[in-house]
């Protein structure tokens, strides 16, 4: 444990950096415009915008999906957007259907070609923590949704990453789902202590989960503002129905409303 | 009666009635064996000359067999080859719809003359048969969830990983109905080729059994002969079906049995 701790960089340091990013599509459409942001390892912060507002787009930048048209990404040292540093979760549970649950999980040790033993460790090591030990030979489609975008997160952490990237991972799941996902998010985020940069269009959503919320305007993509929200972890269902959530979620809306208003 | 039961008491029962409606119509009008044979003449044809009718089959299937292998593993080959250097395809993409598109009975006769015989009814089963395994498989290969696709290359996984553990897994569905198609196309292009060799003499599969058995007049051997031909089919049917069937039952939403 102590080796992996030394292997994060400085905490007060950003593990990245972005700088007056721009991205054009080929269309013409400008998605990003002058984007800047800083994360610090270990830190869990959310975008927050409306939906085509570039936030995905700024999220495949920084996994190296995407390339920049203007401006740059900088890594910590010692950090770098290779391969097995960064993981990835996307909108929908993107699993291979022909593959079970442990095939899928391993995928990333597979084309790393990983060693047999220690792959099969890490991938019961990630089922376990995502509480699908025991769905490890079942296929997708044989998986609810809550479970395949379980299946998702545990192959996104096979390989151990220091940044989690997550686009909305759970927009497309039920409520209950939803808030049971996002109490084991953070679970695992504080036995982790990585760094998770998290997708959303959800105000509750983010404030439930993040340390740091970075609202951004509608297309061009840009950071209107960024909240901090200072209550501490563990977050759980009376966090969730106090007061205070209740206050920072319409300082948030309040913030996000600005943002529209102020693009259009 | 079942859903099921129906499935199949129905068109038993169709094929009764019209095996009787067909031996009712000669006998009646006294139609003369060598214009239209009954059923039992048929019948009769097909046990009388089994050994002849036997190996005919094999040889037709056997030419069948090769050229669907053939088509399997060439359309396969060049769908992936096609995907995977785009300046292949744009080159020769377009021949292979020509091939396609081009009546085989009208190339066989041209084969026939540059081909030894056996070799040239291989070819026109071969070019019948490779073009929807090539379109089916190229769908196949170019209809990969492009999330995977990035987290592939998010775990910067080579061209032949993405090949191997992406696309040709997620082609698999289509690439087995092409082959199921290919099964039955393989069959008719071989008989066209053994149909149009059949007028230049030497052959002996089942196509050449029919033409032969029409300049003599033995209608009833030219039915057994169809009817062994359409038996054929649908064996071959049944077995890609159950292939592509087992292949796909664990995953695929086409074999999924579900419950209602």
């Amino acid at each position: 444990m102590t080796e992996q701790m030394a292997r994060l960089p400085d905490p007060t340091s950003p593990i990245v950096s972005l700088r007056d990013v721009g991205k054009v599509f080929a269309s013409g459409v400008r998605a990003l415009d002058g984007l800047g942001l800083d994360v610090r390892a270990g830190e869990f912060v959310s975008l927050l915008g409306p939906s085509g507002c570039g936030k995905s787009t700024a999220l495949r930048i920084i996994a190296g999906l995407s390339e920049a048209s203007e401006g740059s990404v900088a890594w910590a040292d010692g950090a770098d957007a290779g391969p097995g540093h960064i993981g990835f979760v996307f909108q929908e549970p993107t699993l291979m259907p022909w593959a079970d649950v442990a095939a899928n999980v391993r995928l990333p040790l597979e084309l790393a070609h990983a060693d047999d033993a220690p792959a099969r460790q890490a991938v019961a090591r990630a089922l376990e923590r995502v509480g699908l030990a025991e769905f490890a030979g079942a296929y997708p489609r044989e998986l609810s949704g809550g479970m395949k975008m379980r299946a998702s997160i545990a192959r996104a952490l096979v390989t151990e990453p220091e940044l989690l990237l997550m686009d909305e991972p759970f927009a497309a799941l039920d409520e209950i789902t939803r808030f049971k996902l996002n109490d084991d998010l953070l679970t695992l985020w504080q036995e982790l202590r990585r760094t998770v940069i998290f997708v959303t269009h959800s105000v509750f959503e983010s404030v439930y989960l993040s340390q740091r919320i970075v609202v951004m305007t509608p297309r061009p993509g840009r950071v209107f503002a960024e909240i901090v929200i200072p209550a501490g972890y563990p977050r759980d269902e009376s966090f969730r129905t106090s007061a205070e959530y209740a206050g920072f979620c319409r300082e948030v809306a309040e913030t996000l409303a600005r943002a529209l208003r102020a693009a259009s | 009666m079942s859903e099921r039961a129906l499935r199949i008491a129905l068109p038993i029962l169709v094929l009764v009635l019209v095996l009787l409606a067909w031996d009712l119509v000669v006998r009646a009008f006294a139609i003369p064996p060598y214009v239209l044979p009954g059923p039992g003449a048929v019948f009769g044809a097909l046990i009388g000359d089994r050994a002849l009718l036997w190996n005919s089959l094999l040889v037709t299937l056997s030419i069948t067999f090769e050229g669907f292998l053939l088509a399997a593993v060439g359309g396969v080959l060049l769908a992936v080859a096609f995907n995977q250097w785009r300046l292949v395809e744009y080159s020769f993409y377009p021949y292979a719809v020509i091939l396609q598109v081009t009546p085989v009975v009208a190339i066989a006769p041209l084969l026939l003359i540059y081909l030894p015989q056996p070799l040239a009814v291989l070819v026109c089963a071969w070019i019948v048969a490779f073009f929807p395994v090539l379109a089916n498989t190229t769908l196949g290969l170019n209809s990969v969830d492009h999330n995977l696709l990035a987290l592939f290359d998010l775990y910067k996984a080579s061209r032949w990983q993405v090949l191997w553990h992406l696309k040709l897994p997620a082609a698999l569905p289509q690439m087995l109905a092409g082959l199921r198609i290919a099964g039955g196309l393989s069959l008719i292009g071989a008989v066209v080729a053994e149909i149009a060799a059949g007028s230049a003499g030497a052959g002996s599969g089942l196509a050449y059994r029919i033409a032969e058995s029409g300049y003599r007049l033995n209608i009833s051997r030219m039915f057994a002969a169809l009817l062994l031909l359409s038996l054929a089919g649908v064996a071959i049917f049944f077995v890609l079906s159950a292939v592509s069937h087992l292949a796909l039952r664990r995953w695929h939403e086409s074999a999924v049995r579900r419950e209602r």
